[in-house]
């Protein structure tokens, strides 16, 4: 009961912050909400879903950025737009809002700009991945430990 | 849409169960996508490649009720897909993005999407997708019948049922709307008797010359403005023949009517105005009671201009080409002017084609003034109206009556009686006085209209001869015209008693407008026939129906129908006009004449055709008009 309680608490203090941090916003909620008995695991799913796609997206930016004969920014642009996409559906807001400057960096086809947000996107993806990890692993343990996950709110 | 759709699960569970196509190259948003729609209780498919989307509606067209898809993929562009679900399975597609640009959603609208959601998805708006399906089903239910029918109050039976499971139905319906329409349209003509939805499907009815002989007489007998599909089945006492059936031939063979009263009347203005007009004539304003026969104007200027200033009326929509073939419709009263519906450009052209009736012109414009010929025909026969044979001037003027009415007509007047197209003959007869208008044209449009009638009501038959015909008569014609327009006036007004006072109106103006009013309805038939085009133009149905069709909706199948209809062929002796005869042409008429010349053409085929009997569909026949020339 104590554990279960302090990995309850734990958990509350993980999220509370994750948002106050602006790496989450409602949309996360939302897809903590339509989590139930018929998809427990639809959180983690669609988390590692995002991390997967999150890496693919950032690989192919960095190709692109990369070359040297003449950056396609079309590409860049439209890993980006889908990049954003992706963040803004599981709520990832830091991410989303990177990739919004990105597009700009696109646009104008900024090589420079856009490999600092590049630098960006990735450092914000990596954090997060990392408290959503954290999350997930007390939300087993709290289950594991017969306790329910408290609301987010 | 109401809350009780949703209640009434018992009856219809829908939207529960609606079944929806996710497409999304984002894993992420399509799993979250996939949840959402589960959770809203929706059937729910998912691909990340449109490819796959595509070949998945391909092989059902009916698994499907929704589509959403992202617009930026990898394979194909979201709006590419969009376009493609529309057009081939017609689905309702919702369009998905991170990205709320203004002109991109304009983009997903003009391209078909029935709505455009931002990434991240709600649940909420996710709720109410539902929305698109039931909306489309109405909405093509409706099109479907108003189509057929100008605005056939159908109601809901059809989308009732269309929604939920008849989806298949509607949207297969919608497809082949064009083939239900035909079926359908007894629904816009009877919307009570037909409950049905679209989705029912009888069987076609082939209109075989004996059949649509049948029952052109029957409408005569009752009147083309007492024929009403029950008393018509009865009194043709065929077996296996539904009022529905009854209600769509009759429906179409009004249009046909219209057409080529409305044709006539331009033609022979056009003819009159214009002599070569020929497009323009035609356009006679699509008959369905476009009743521009502006054209009437007879003289050539008139009918060059009439034409031109003869906005196609919306029906005629083919006759609007820019050809603008005046006659479309015979224009309100006063306007008759030639209607020539092909303004500008055509003009000059039509005047040259109205002799030649093979006129250009584009869509239906002379088709459309035939049948209005011929309807004018009609009513008379079956009013006994032969005006015709009472105008006092020569033949002409009877002719006049006829094609004034015809042309008048906004000939909606007429084809809604459906008079039979029997009065091919009085309208070519009509026309043919109209021609003093031109001498020339009037011929031409005599002839023209003479086809036209013909063409459509398959009566066209004397087309050719008419033609021929139409060309002495021409100068005859012309004498005959100035005497006539006086006679034709008058009794034009008579004429179209019977199917409208618009005609009267338009006779009279047409012989207001051009020294030729009536002749203008000559020229118009010169036109008609020279319009093929337009005359055919079925006005505006067009639904399988060509332009040309004047007759479609009457004739192709009528074409004995029409002949014995009271039909009678006044006139042909004298100038040819109209001859009327019903020429089993099978109102050949091409759909789409383009122009007179196609008309004429068509005309001609159909003389040559003779015999033939339409087929029995009224979608386009090709109607031969061309050209009573």
């Amino acid at each position: 009961m104590d554990v279960v309680n302090q990995l309850q608490r734990q958990f509350i203090d993980n999220s509370a912050s994750l948002h106050r941090e602006g790496f989450l916003d409602d949309q996360f909620t939302q897809l903590q909400k339509l989590q139930d008995e018929n998809s427990p695991d639809f959180v983690v799913e669609v988390a590692s879903l995002f991390f997967e796609d999150c890496e693919k997206l950032i690989n192919n930016m960095s190709r692109a950025l990369e070359q040297q004969q003449g950056v396609d920014f079309k590409q860049v642009d439209a890993s980006v737009h889908q990049l954003k996409g992706s963040s803004s559906s599981i709520g990832a807001v830091r991410v989303k809002n990177i990739c919004v400057a990105f597009r700009s960096f696109c646009e104008a086809q900024n090589r420079e700009g856009c490999l600092r947000c590049l630098q960006q996107v990735t450092h914000e993806y990596s954090l997060l991945k990392n408290k959503l990890q954290t999350l997930f692993r007390l939300e087993k343990q709290i289950l594991a430990a017969g306790g329910s996950i408290p609301g987010v709110e | 849409m109401t809350v009780e759709r949703i209640v009434s699960e018992t009856k219809d569970p829908f939207p529960v169960g609606m079944r929806v196509l996710a497409v999304d190259d984002d894993p992420t948003c399509l799993l979250l996508l996939e949840t959402l729609l589960r959770r809203c209780q929706y059937h729910v498919t998912t691909t990340s490649q449109a490819i796959t989307a595509l070949k998945m509606l391909r092989e059902n067209k009916n698994m499907f009720d929704l589509v959403i898809s992202d617009v930026h993929m990898p394979d194909m562009d979201g709006f590419k897909l969009l376009e493609l679900v529309g057009l081939e399975m017609d689905l309702p597609v919702i369009m998905l993005s991170a990205n709320g640009d203004t002109k991109l959603v304009m983009k997903g609208i003009t391209h078909g999407a029935c709505d455009y959601l931002l990434k991240p998805v709600r649940i909420e708006e996710l709720k109410n997708i539902w929305q698109h399906v039931v909306r489309r089903k109405k909405f093509d239910r409706k099109d479907r019948n108003n189509s057929d029918s100008k605005d056939k109050p159908h109601a809901d039976s059809g989308e009732a049922a269309g929604i939920g499971k008849a989806d298949n139905n509607v949207k297969i319906n919608k497809k082949r709307k064009d083939q239900n329409e035909d079926e359908d349209e007894d629904l816009d003509e009877n919307g009570h008797d037909n409950d049905d939805p679209s989705a029912q499907k009888k069987p076609r009815v082939v209109w075989s010359v004996e059949l649509h002989r049948k029952f052109v007489a029957a409408v005569n007998q009752l009147g083309i403005e007492k024929a009403v599909p029950k008393k018509i089945l009865e009194l043709m006492n065929v077996e296996k023949l539904t009022r529905e059936n009854v209600a769509s031939h009759l429906q179409k063979f009004r249009l046909y009517l219209k057409r080529i009263s409305c044709v006539a009347n331009q033609q022979a203005n056009m003819a009159a105005a214009v002599g070569t007009a020929d497009s323009s004539y035609l356009r006679m304003g699509s008959l369905n009671g476009l009743g521009n026969f502006h054209a009437f104007a007879g003289t050539d200027q008139l009918h060059n201009a009439a034409f031109r200033s003869f906005p196609p009326s919306g029906v005629l929509g083919r006759l609007n080409t820019p050809a603008g073939l005046g006659i479309r419709g015979l224009p309100s009263p006063g306007t008759i002017q030639l209607g020539h519906a092909q303004n500008s450009g055509h003009s000059s052209n039509d005047q040259s084609k109205l002799q030649s009736l093979v006129p250009g012109n584009h869509n239906t414009n002379i088709l459309q003034g035939m049948p209005m010929s011929l309807e004018l025909d009609q009513l008379q026969n079956n009013k006994g109206v032969t005006h015709i044979g009472e105008l006092p001037t020569a033949n002409s003027t009877a002719v006049f009556p006829v094609s004034g009415s015809l042309i008048d007509s906004r000939i909606a007047g007429f084809s809604n009686n459906s008079l039979g197209v029997t009065s091919n003959s009085l309208m070519l007869e009509g026309s043919s006085q109209q021609a003093t208008l031109h001498a020339s044209n009037l011929r031409d449009g005599v002839s023209s209209i003479g086809f036209q009638n013909v063409n459509t009501l398959s009566d066209f038959a004397s087309i050719d001869p008419l033609s021929s015909q139409l060309r002495d008569s021409k100068a005859d014609l012309q004498g005959q015209a100035a005497p006539i327009n006086c006679n034709a006036g008058p009794m034009i007004r008579s004429v179209p008693q019977e199917w409208n006072a618009p005609y009267q109106s338009h006779l009279m103006s047409c012989s207001v407008n051009s020294s030729i009013p009536v002749n203008g309805a000559m020229v118009q038939l010169d036109q008609c026939l020279d319009r093929n085009n337009s005359i055919f133009h079925r006005t505006m149905d067009s639904d399988s129906i060509g332009p040309l069709n004047f007759v479609d909706p009457l004739s192709i199948e009528h074409s004995e129908g029409l002949n014995s209809a009271a039909m009678k062929p006044p006139v042909i002796e004298k100038e040819g006009y109209l001859m009327y005869q019903p020429r089993p042409h099978g109102n050949h008429i091409p759909d789409n004449i383009g122009s007179l010349e196609d008309l004429a053409s068509a005309m001609m085929k159909q003389d040559r055709d003779k015999g033939n009997p339409t087929n029995g569909n009224f979608g386009h026949n090709s109607y031969s008009h061309r050209t009573c020339i």
